[in-house]
């Protein structure tokens, strides 16, 4: 009975995970096809990557990307930190669950709808102060960093629920004033957490295909937005190329990113919990 | 202070018991202290004064207030009403962190991304001494703890028993006038927890500093402190020194609370000046109370004998006429040093004796089911009305 229980546990576990990634493997394998056919093995060569990297327009938009990516990340992080403080550290105030819903509204908010609401706001804007003016690399950072921000202060969140508030009130009992305590204690023992959230908030930007072709403008063209453009011409081997670039690169920022947690999940299992000996 | 200055504040302490001197100013002071969490008091009308060099228990139950008093004094809380003093100074709206009190936490609460040396001199850095300084303070402070070899190392890296002496040095190294311990011992396992206890009371002796620990372990207070409130409910029940509460308990609460006892409930049929005679259905005869008793004939009291104070005799008493109990042996622990014994009164109830085991026997003095009769010193027994 339980023999044939784990044979058909096992096949799932198989097949789901042939699901996944049979897919992402064959995207892998075909970069290194030489011929131009992409369904018909001929070969082994490097000779998509070398046209990828001589393909201006896609290494503008990759340029692009990596540039979007890094100040949204980074203004996620200043504007998601602060509220991922407030909704777990002021205790109950009034409209608290109010706040929280909003702040993680744009998680569950359809894309299409956040991109087109950005876009109306963008319009507005610029017809009434003129900023900004038109779309491009400003626009797609905002929009980028509204959604980012939500899932920085949802990390920072659980970061602190989980965190023992003895420190900072010791820290207090210490002598160090409550705006001392957020940068000389809080910050650093939630320091794992942001880089996570940092990491995850560029991981997203990259990604994001709708809401940035809702924003941008002449000259943003980001990398999801040029390869959905060229894969509509038709498929050449030189989007394996790049997407096989692209899953490592994800593959690497999510390894050091959970590892990330996986560290702080520890040092503060083992610090805070006195009953744990270990010498 | 000098060491042997010290020293002498410590003797005073305990030889001149400034609480029982009404010309003595207290330390710390609690004035008409409630604290209320929603409609629920954790702490009730609590007033209670504090000396000088003392080492203060707050013993209690689990939910009984004790932590909440105590971040009260830290300044974590504020009081609902009353008056909190230090050192004659009102603490009304004083913030943590510049009340001269230091709190070493149950849970430790050190800093995970700093290492020992960095966490004791945490608070010195607050205060802006010259970096010189600090570092003399530090190492001293964590020779004292026995911690100078772990210096470097982080808290994660340390065994609980070290995490807490690095607790310890932090809170003490600010040379507070008031140390504050939440149960500082109650992560240790037993034997470490004893040694500790006699280092902890070593340490206050060193540096003099008013401790005040918060635990629910009575031994360990009993052991430390040089006196003790017994708490519960958000009410101080009683305070006293170790053994006032022991000898001298003035509520059934604190009888059975420090200490094990046996309750006997009975009613004063005979009041004089010199004795008291009380009449109860669990006992065969009369209890003789060697001294006079406040109260009423016919009003309800309860007789508290400590379980070391019973003799249990095989052979029925001669006289029978006053403290006399029998009943059947119900249970039998020998614990080597001594055995308990609990007698099955034959009115139903249960009492629990203990007998040292003072000469080595062939074989076990009582066994199951053996008919006991149990007598005490009318001197042994305690009266309490409540
Ligand atoms: N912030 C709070 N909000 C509401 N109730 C609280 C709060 N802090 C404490 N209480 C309540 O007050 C009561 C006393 O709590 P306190 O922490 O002082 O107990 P304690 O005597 O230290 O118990 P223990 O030995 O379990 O630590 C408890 O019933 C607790 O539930
Ligand atoms: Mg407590």
């Amino acid at each position: 009975m339980s023999g044939k229980r784990s044979t058909f546990l096992l096949t799932m576990l198989v097949f789901g995970f042939a699901f996944l990634y049979v897919p992402i493997l064959l995207v892998i394998i075909y970069s290194f096809n030489e011929g131009k056919l992409v369904t018909v093995w001929s070969g082994f060569s490097f000779k998509w990557y070398v046209s990828l990297f001589s393909n201006d327009g896609m290494i503008d938009a990759a340029w692009n990307s990596l540039r979007i990516g890094v100040m949204s990340a980074t203004l996620a992080l200043a504007i998601g930190t602060p509220a991922g403080l407030v909704m777990s550290r002021f205790g109950r105030f009034k409209s608290r669950t109010l706040f929280s819903g909003m702040v993680a509204a744009p998680l569950v908010m359809p894309e299409v709808i956040t991109g087109l609401s950005l876009l109306l706001l963008f319009v507005t804007l610029e017809q009434l102060v003129g900023w900004p003016a038109g779309r491009g690399v400003t626009t797609i950072v905002i929009a980028h960093t509204t959604f980012c921000a939500a899932y920085v202060a949802v990390v920072v969140q659980s970061r602190l629920t989980g965190m023992d508030t003895s420190v900072e009130e010791a820290a207090m009992d210490l002598g160090a004033k409550p705006a001392k305590i957020f940068f000389v204690i809080t910050l650093p023992m939630i320091l794992p957490a942001l880089m996570a959230g940092w990491l995850l908030s560029f991981t997203l930007s990259l990604d994001d295909l709708v809401i940035a072709s809702f924003v941008a403008g002449p000259g943003s063209t980001t990398l999801p937005m040029k390869v959905f453009s060229s894969v509509r011409l038709g498929v050449s081997p030189e989007i394996n190329a790049l997407a096989t670039l692209i899953i490592l690169a994800v593959t690497i920022l999510i390894l050091i990113s959970s590892l990330l947690i996986l560290r702080s999940e520890k040092m503060r299992s083992r610090t805070i919990d006195p009953a744990t000996i270990d010498d | 202070m000098s060491q042997g200055a010290l020293q002498q504040a410590h003797e005073d302490v305990h030889k001149t018991q400034p609480w029982n001197n009404p010309d003595t100013v207290p330390f710390i002071r609690f004035e008409n202290v409630t604290k209320k969490f929603g409609d629920f008091y954790a702490v009730d009308d609590v007033s209670l004064d504090i000396y000088r060099h003392e080492l203060f228990a707050l013993l209690g139950g689990s939910g009984c207030g004790k932590t909440t008093l105590l971040r009260m004094l830290a300044g974590f809380e504020e009081p609902t009403s009353g008056k909190i003093f230090i050192d004659g100074v009102d603490m009304a709206g004083v913030p943590p962190y510049e009340r001269p009190t230091n709190m070493m936490f149950q849970s430790y609460a050190l800093f995970p991304h700093m290492s020992v040396e960095q966490n004791v001199a945490f608070g010195l850095h607050q205060d802006g001494l010259p970096k010189s300084e600090i570092r003399t303070l530090v190492s001293d402070m964590l020779a004292l703890v026995q911690m100078s070899k772990f210096a470097t190392r982080k808290p994660h890296q340390l065994s609980g028993g070290q995490r807490q002496r690095v607790a310890l040095a932090r809170s003490l190294v600010k040379n507070p006038k008031v140390l504050l311990l939440d149960e500082p011992l109650g992560a240790l396992d037993k034997k470490l927890r004893e040694q500790t206890q006699f280092e902890l009371v070593n340490i206050q002796e060193k540096v003099g500093t008013t401790f005040v620990m918060v635990t629910h372990d009575q031994e360990e207070a009993m052991t430390m402190a040089s006196r003790i409130s017994v708490m519960n409910d958000g009410v101080i029940k009683q305070t006293g020194t170790p053994f006032e509460l022991y000898e001298y308990p003035n509520s059934r609460f604190t009888a059975n609370f420090v200490g094990q006892v046996n309750l006997i409930e009975g009613v004063l049929v005979d009041d004089d000046e010199k004795y008291a005679i009380i009449r109860s259905d669990d006992a065969d005869c009369d209890i003789y109370i060697d001294h006079a008793v406040q109260g009423h004939q016919g009003m309800t009291f309860w007789i508290a004998i400590r379980p070391e104070r019973v003799r249990l005799i095989t052979e029925k008493p001669e006289d029978t006429k006053y403290n006399c109990l029998s009943g059947k042996v119900e249970e039998i622990g020998y614990l080597g040093g001594l055995s308990t014994y609990h007698v099955r009164l034959d009115s139903g109830i249960r009492i629990k004796v203990t007998e040292p085991n003072s000469t080595r026997q062939i074989e076990p003095r009582y066994t199951w089911d053996d008919r006991v009769w149990a007598t005490w010193e009318s001197g042994a027994a305690s009266v309490l009305s409540q």
